[in-house]
């Protein structure tokens, strides 16, 4: 019994000591990256990690959810290499930061228009930042007053962590002001992903909530936003998101420390590369630039 | 040389038995020090009694009555439906199946205390989900009462398995006895088997509350975490777990936020140590 378990340990020592010796020996663009963040960008994420490593087979990036809180708290926290974000930091977290002695930069790569959906058997198909505004504080409760069915509207929200959830909160109920008196209505849902939201609403006759752009599938309906009761209401897309005719597009963000690795910063530069952008594009996000 | 051995083996054993009450007063003052934190800045009747939860705007409000409610409804509507049906599945398994169903019955209840709480959530959240809110008619069928009866299926398993020990400990002479002076099997059953087990059967309810209470994953994916005042059980809550489990990752360790989830986490163990108690005091007085 005694030698067996001295077997077995000496069988992982030598293990150990195989693939010690091999991470020693590697090429110049080699090591880790642990990216973590916001849910929105998860999957653009993990597409540039997998293109990254094809380039770079000794690097190994790591890309997880979470939320852009969860992103800028663990980055705060020193647990991670870069945070994604769908929101900018805010000044106590950047001092926060400051102050645990990680200072940190901030790089935008790419843009997100959030649509706002419903049901398709909703015949509400656009609406104003001010009756979204109403809607999700709560002060229109029942989809006639926007011209809808006698039915109460169903609001559903990202949970707290979510950058979208505060983005959305800053910009739309709060309609840019961003330390505004407006909260979600304390009915709002709070669902725990945008996939969530996407699947109640394709369910749910009276609900609204809004998701990245990336996110809609067939079974929702986009609503068209207009700044004026009179217009002009302008639906998501790539095209009015970069013309900025769009009003509820965001800026995706990246947060890495001051001090950083060599392999942070050839990552960030193959993010904004063209081919970088072009994975952008391809995860339904739009690039920063238009391709030429 | 033997006594040696066995001296050092007793040691060992006190010692593992030790360190597990170690282990709870020392995650209790953790708990405590990072949950009262919060009242330094935080006054303890608005966290309390504070009927609104928003925990980062500005200034922040921290009102746990909507969180703590939402955690009561689900938790009695989950009674209210696997005590019944747990009592009746021990008392079946218990006195009145035959030897080969019982062995059956209770590896069947004990499979479904194997399944993992997500995965029920799961199913709640695609079956039961979009079935409470036809049948009620309701905007949503992420309610209190599909937390509920999700809930309830996790506590059965814990009820039944306490429950039946209860039962079967009762002595074969009570039951004789009772036959033998003209009683009914089912007579038998309700006016002198279960008076005997109650204390056990009381112990059995109140573990599976706490099992109910803690339960978070699928609690979350189920009752749509709105923050309200519940008035009905056909309303979406939102639990005090819930809560911890969505908001720990955004917050930033030392934060006003941070401190107040510690302190949900303190009420928490509060009201699952109070129940366990309970639980232990009726086990106990079943022993006497």
């Amino acid at each position: 019994m005694k030698n067996r378990i001295l077997a077995i340990l000496s069988v992982i020592m030598s293990l150990s000591l195989i693939f010690g010796g091999v991470s020693e020996a590697a090429e110049e663009v080699s090591g880790s990256i642990q990216i973590k963040g916001s849910d929105t960008m998860v999957n653009l994420g993990q597409s540039w990690a997998e293109e990254f490593m094809n380039l770079h087979p000794d690097a190994s990036i790591a890309v997880t959810g979470g939320g852009s809180g969860t992103g800028i708290a663990s980055i705060i926290n020193g647990t991670c290499d870069i945070a994604q974000c769908s929101r900018a930091m805010k000044e106590e977290e950047l001092n926060a930061a400051k102050s645990k002695g990680r200072p940190v930069r901030e790089i935008e790569v790419g843009i997100d228009a959030l649509a706002v959906i419903v049901n398709p058997a909703n015949p509400v198909s656009q609406l104003t930042i001010e009756q979204l505004s109403g809607i999700f504080t709560g002060t229109i409760t029942n989809w006639k007053q926007v011209g809808g069915e006698d039915k109460p509207i169903l609001i559903l929200s990202r949970e707290r962590n979510s950058g979208t959830h505060v983005y959305f909160l800053e910009h739309v109920l709060r309609r840019g002001n961003e330390k505004g008196p407006e909260e979600y209505s304390p009915k709002a849902l709070m669902m725990p992903s945008s996939q969530a939201i996407v699947e109640e609403v394709a369910q749910s006759v009276s609900a609204i909530g809004y998701v990245g752009m990336g996110y809609v599938t067939g079974k929702e309906k986009k609503i068209a936003i207009g700044i004026a009761p009179e217009g002009p209401f302008v639906l998501p897309s790539i095209d009015t998101a970069l013309d900025k005719t769009y009003p509820i597009a965001r800026a995706l963000l990246m947060y890495v420390p001051e001090t950083h690795s060599g392999l942070v910063d050839t990552f960030l530069d193959f993010v904004l590369s063209d081919q970088g952008q072009e994975i952008v594009q391809q995860m339904d996000f739009v690039p920063l630039r238009k391709k030429a | 040389m033997k006594r040696q051995v066995e001296s050092a083996i007793e040691k060992f054993i006190l010692l593992n038995g030790i360190a597990c009450i170690f282990f709870v007063i020392l995650i209790f003052l953790f708990l405590a020090r990072e949950g009262l934190a919060l009242f330094k800045t935080f006054s303890p009747l608005d966290f309390l009694a504070g009927t609104r939860w928003y925990p980062i705007s500005t200034p922040p409000r921290y009102g746990i009555l909507p969180l703590f409610l939402g955690s009561l409804i689900v938790t009695l509507g989950a009674t209210v439906i696997s005590v019944p049906l747990g009592m009746a599945c021990a008392i079946f398994i218990g006195e009145i199946a035959p030897r080969w169903l019982r062995e059956i019955l209770k590896a069947g209840v004990e499979l479904l205390a194997a399944i993992p709480s997500i995965v029920i959530g799961f199913i709640g959240m695609v079956t039961l989900a979009p079935w409470v809110k036809h049948l009620f008619h309701l905007p949503t069928g992420l309610t209190a009462l599909s937390g509920s009866i999700t809930l309830a299926f996790m506590a059965v398993p814990t009820i039944v398995s306490i429950m039946e020990d209860a039962i079967t400990a009762v002595p074969k002479s009570y039951r004789a006895g009772s036959l033998a002076l003209g009683a009914t099997h089912w007579q038998t059953i309700y006016r002198v088997v279960l008076p005997a087990a109650s204390s056990g059967i009381v112990a059995a309810v109140m573990l599976g509350i706490g099992r109910v209470i803690g339960e978070t994953m699928a609690v979350m994916m189920i009752t749509g975490n709105a923050a309200v005042m519940p008035t009905t059980i056909l309303e979406p809550v939102r639990t005090m777990t819930a809560t911890i489990a969505a908001e720990m990752g955004e917050t930033v360790q030392g934060s006003e936020h941070y401190f107040a989830l510690f302190a949900i986490g303190l009420v928490l163990f509060v009201i699952t140590f109070l129940i366990n108690m309970t639980a232990d005091i009726f086990l106990h007085r079943k022993r006497k």
